[in-house]
């Protein structure tokens, strides 16, 4: 699985999947199936980020990601620094680009960034020297997420080519869908967007994707189902009548698994509201992945911190 | 360019390094072969087939990617850094006798960077280096235990070697 060895990576951040090309997302993918044995040791170590500093900058709640970043982090030998903005200055006023620049007159090399705004991870990587990885801006990527669930794909049916994926549930909130939708076109599969136009984005027409506003009427024709979590948290008005409306039409139940695909691929970014999007017992099923995902993003942001850091000390030796 | 070691010489030599590890490991005692990625991983596997009908028995063969090893990965004076791939050693080196195989020796760096990466994975009871070709100009304190060739070669020349699985072709070259 290595057509990409000839490739060079030369980027010093990952601020998203949009900007990347077909080769450069196929690369970190390749990388990553190098850092999966680092894993499967006794010794759960590899020395490349040795001496090097790693800050988890997160303005936002987060166990899965921050955890994944910190251990893929200090499993190639880093040093983690952890910000949170309840024990920091920013609950004192300081703004995030005074924060950051404090951060980085430490001697910091990678910035792993999550905030609420959009457009963060790329307004500090024009303001600071280190390199910046996006950990999830407001409704812009999540691109480590993207990667990892294009890789738990790629693994488990060898090619997204021609692979029909629906994203389902709360678009329109979702910087998963956003990374998913770019890692998967572009690497050849077909996206559909399954949820209420309540949650469709309004600038749905210029992605590359189909959209659907019926579950029933795609669940018998995809390979993969994404189930994205309705972020509670973020819904200002009311885009659903109620929740147990929106599970009876867009929910992921028993039921429906029947009408699937036998070989379907389930998967859910995490936290999942259980009962919500999907049942219990399919979230805990066969076709579930769930948990390979959670497996995969360490390897998958494992490749990402040992890709820029290289990236940012090239250009700093030239 | 000059041919230093041709198809059936190639073939010869790794006959060579099966003999010398078959006779080094004797009857009674546990050893793995691991190859150095890339070519090394080639010429592993085949001196591990040759082996295995001398001792008529199976011994168990991987493949170590010393790329994270590396020491001119955050160095100046690094060259081109090829791309992270996989360890595939699917047997436990902790007590055995492993037989490190590489292509080239040359400066010695890969070979430092091999045994940091095998320290990572078990304490082997010892590791012996079998390579194919050895030149001068080293800069680590490292020699091999079975060299197949010793090649006179001068500063600023290149050995290359090529193997039919990769590169379509058996020989080594000196550029």
């Amino acid at each position: 699985m290595s057509k990409t060895e000839t490739f060079k990576w030369n980027r010093k951040h990952l601020l998203g999947l949009m900007e990347l090309s077909r080769q450069e997302i196929e690369y970190i993918l390749d990388t990553a199936e190098g850092f999966r044995e680092i894993s499967t040791r006794s010794i759960k170590k590899a020395p490349p980020l040795r001496g090097k500093v790693v800050v988890n900058l997160f303005f936002e709640d987060s166990t899965r990601t921050r955890n994944s970043f910190t251990l893929a982090a200090e499993r190639l030998s880093a040093d983690v620094m952890q910000f949170s903005t309840k024990f920091s200055s920013v609950s004192k006023g300081e703004t995030l680009l005074d924060t950051a620049k404090n951060l980085e007159a430490m001697g910091i090399d990678i910035v792993v960034i999550r905030h609420s705004a959009g457009g963060t991870a790329k307004l500090l990587s024009r303001t600071l020297n280190c390199a910046v990885v996006n950990a999830g801006d407001g409704y812009g990527e999540h691109p480590t997420q993207g990667l990892l669930d294009a890789f738990t794909i790629r693994q488990i049916k060898g090619s997204l080519e021609g692979l029909e994926v629906a994203i389902v549930g709360d678009i329109a909130h979702s910087r998963v869908a956003r990374s998913n939708i770019w890692a998967l076109t572009k690497l050849g599969a077909n996206v559909t967007l399954v949820g209420p136009p309540t949650l469709m984005p309004p600038a749905v027409k210029q992605l590359p994707v189909k959209v659907s506003y019926s579950l029933d009427d795609v669940i018998d024709k995809v390979d993969v189902v994404n189930m994205l979590r309705i972020q509670f948290e973020r819904l200002g008005s009311n885009p659903f009548p109620s929740i147990r409306e929106y599970s009876h039409y867009f929910g992921l139940t028993l039921d429906r698994m029947k009408k699937a695909k036998p070989d379907i691929i389930v998967m859910h970014p995490g936290p999942i509201n259980r009962g919500v999007e999907m049942e219990s017992e399919v979230a805990d099923g066969k076709n579930s992945v769930i948990l390979k995902q959670v497996e995969n993003g360490l390897a998958v942001r494992m490749a990402v911190l040992y890709l820029v850091n290289q990236a940012s000390q090239e250009l700093r030796n030239k | 360019m000059k041919i230093l070691l041709d198809a059936a010489q190639i073939s010869n030599s790794l006959e060579y390094l099966a003999q010398c590890i078959a006779g080094a490991a004797g009857t009674g005692s546990d050893i793995g072969i691991i190859g150095i990625r890339s070519r090394g991983e080639i010429l592993a596997q085949r001196v591990t087939k040759i082996l295995a009908q001398k001792i008529s028995k199976d011994v168990p063969c991987g493949t170590l990617d010393i790329t994270l090893y590396r020491d001119d990965l955050n160095s100046p004076a690094g060259q081109e850094i090829p791309q992270v791939r996989s360890t595939e050693i699917t047997f436990d080196i902790s007590d055995k006798i492993i037989f490190l195989i590489d292509d080239v020796l040359y400066t010695g760096r890969s070979v430092r960077a091999a045994l940091d990466a095998l320290m990572d994975l078990g304490r082997p009871r010892a590791i012996r280096l079998a390579v194919l070709v050895e030149r001068s100009g080293r800069e680590y304190p490292i020699q091999a235990d079975y060299v197949a060739c010793s090649a006179k070669v001068d500063e600023g020349q290149f050995v290359q070697v090529k193997v039919v699985e990769v590169d379509g072709i058996d020989e080594v070259v000196v550029e």
